[in-house]
């Protein structure tokens, strides 16, 4: 006799629980397979995208020291997106797919990377804001119920901690230096600030995904926990700088333990994700555009792969 | 041509006397490039000294569903450890 549906839903959610992991070949509800793939596709598009704002100073780094340890951060996230690509297969859907999916404009990538990066101090905010915000999301994730998931998120998070590093050190060397490089630190602050909280989603009044995703351990904290966690780590950061938060209601609430902060424009985040954030397009294009040069090598590739095998095939006869 | 590249799965030995782990997967048209991607994704800081690939088709896994009779015989064989025997706390080295 087979188990009915809900019986299988029982035992899942049992499992859930217990604090077992889900992995690739275990019975699943639909739902679950289908809200992973698309958390886990969105973020790995949103390392691959990610890519783009950085990318555009590597070649101006101002020195070779800040050149290299730019490389590497990128390559890294490189390496984040195929993780995390591979994760999403295992659920039984190809890379081709998810690739097309997220070039035709149906997949979802953070939208923080739709900001422009006009001045190298960009660099060192996106390496301190950006990757400390996907750090807290990314630590809290490495305990999600899905194996292949916490897995990447593991590898990731070992990554993680020298980007974080690295940003901080140009912002650090840019606000001991002039006044003009302290001010573009100070500028980019300014400029990345909101943006950066505004990455970890909606409010949990507005979000919609947030009790589905704690019974089912996809999430351990909500956006309003893990944004406020941010904001306490980072506020005596901003401090050690001597640059200033833009936020006047920012300030330390005893009774809480935790800083007070401003209202987010909420209305410029849901423009940015709806596609009329300032780099959206060129992201995309961009994405398209390297993928589309890339199709040459790829055919290369395979077409020798064919003809060497023929060959393992022929001399073995 | 629409033909995705095969998908490998990658094992890595972290240092002499160690096994080999698996520690992910990627795509490559071929065992070299697999084993050159490998390289560049899996080992950038030092994680390994050698590396197996294999194309994940050829994988021959155990069945979640089937686990029960699987592993069944296994669980009522207590006399295979070592404490199922009575032995006196004054018997040393054993
Ligand atoms: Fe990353
Ligand atoms: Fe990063």
């Amino acid at each position: 006799m087979k188990d009915s549906t809900e019986n299988l839903e029982i035992e899942f959610q049992h499992k859930i629980d217990q604090g077992y992991n889900i992995e690739p070949k275990d019975w699943m509800p639909e739902k679950y397979r289908k809200t992973h793939i698309r958390q886990i596709s969105q973020h790995a598009h949103s390392e691959i995208v990610g890519m783009l704002p950085e990318g555009n100073w590597i070649t101006r780094a101002p020195t070779l020291r800040r050149k290299v340890a730019l490389l590497a951060k990128v390559q890294d996230e490189a390496g984040h997106g195929l993780y995390l690509y591979s994760a999403t297969e295992t659920l039984g859907i190809s890379r081709d797919e998810l690739i097309e999916q997220l070039h035709a404009g149906k997949a979802k990538y953070s939208s923080i990377f739709n900001y422009p990066t006009l001045t190298w101090a960009d660099i060192g905010a996106i390496g301190w804001l950006v990757d400390g915000a996907a750090i807290i999301n990314q630590v809290m994730l490495t305990r999600t119920s899905y194996g292949p998931y916490a897995r990447a998120m593991v590898r990731i998070c070992k990554e993680e901690s020298f980007h974080q590093r690295q940003g901080y050190e140009i912002m650090l060397t840019l606000c001991n230096g002039t006044e003009v490089q302290k001010q573009m630190a100070q500028d980019a602050l300014s400029r990345w600030w909101w943006p950066s909280l505004m990455m970890f989603g909606p409010t949990d009044a507005e979000s919609t995904h947030t009790e589905l995703s704690m019974k089912w351990k996809i999430k351990r904290k909500s956006n309003d926990e893990l944004r406020q966690q941010f904001i306490d780590n980072t506020v005596p950061q901003a401090g050690i700088l001597g640059i200033t938060i833009p936020d006047k209601d920012l300030k330390w609430n005893e009774k809480t333990g935790h800083y007070d902060f401003g209202e987010i424009d909420w209305e410029e985040f849901w423009n940015v994700v709806k596609g009329n954030g300032p780099c959206n397009k060129q992201r995309l294009d961009a994405r398209r555009s390297a993928y589309e040069k890339g199709a040459w090598v790829r055919e290369a590739a395979s077409q020798y792969a064919e003809k060497q095998r023929n060959k393992e095939f022929t001399e073995a006869n | 041509m629409k033909k995705e590249w095969p998908i490998w799965e990658v094992f890595i030995r972290s240092k002499n006397g160690l096994e080999h782990r698996h520690v992910g997967s990627l795509h490559a048209a071929d065992s070299k490039m697999a084993l050159e991607n490998a390289r560049d994704v899996y080992t950038r800081r030092s994680e390994g000294i050698s590396i197996w690939v294999v194309e994940s088709k050829h994988i021959t896994a155990s069945n979640p569903e089937k686990s029960g009779e699987l592993f069944e015989p296994a669980k009522d064989k207590v006399y295979r450890h070592p404490t199922f025997y009575n032995l006196p706390d004054e018997l040393k080295h054993m």
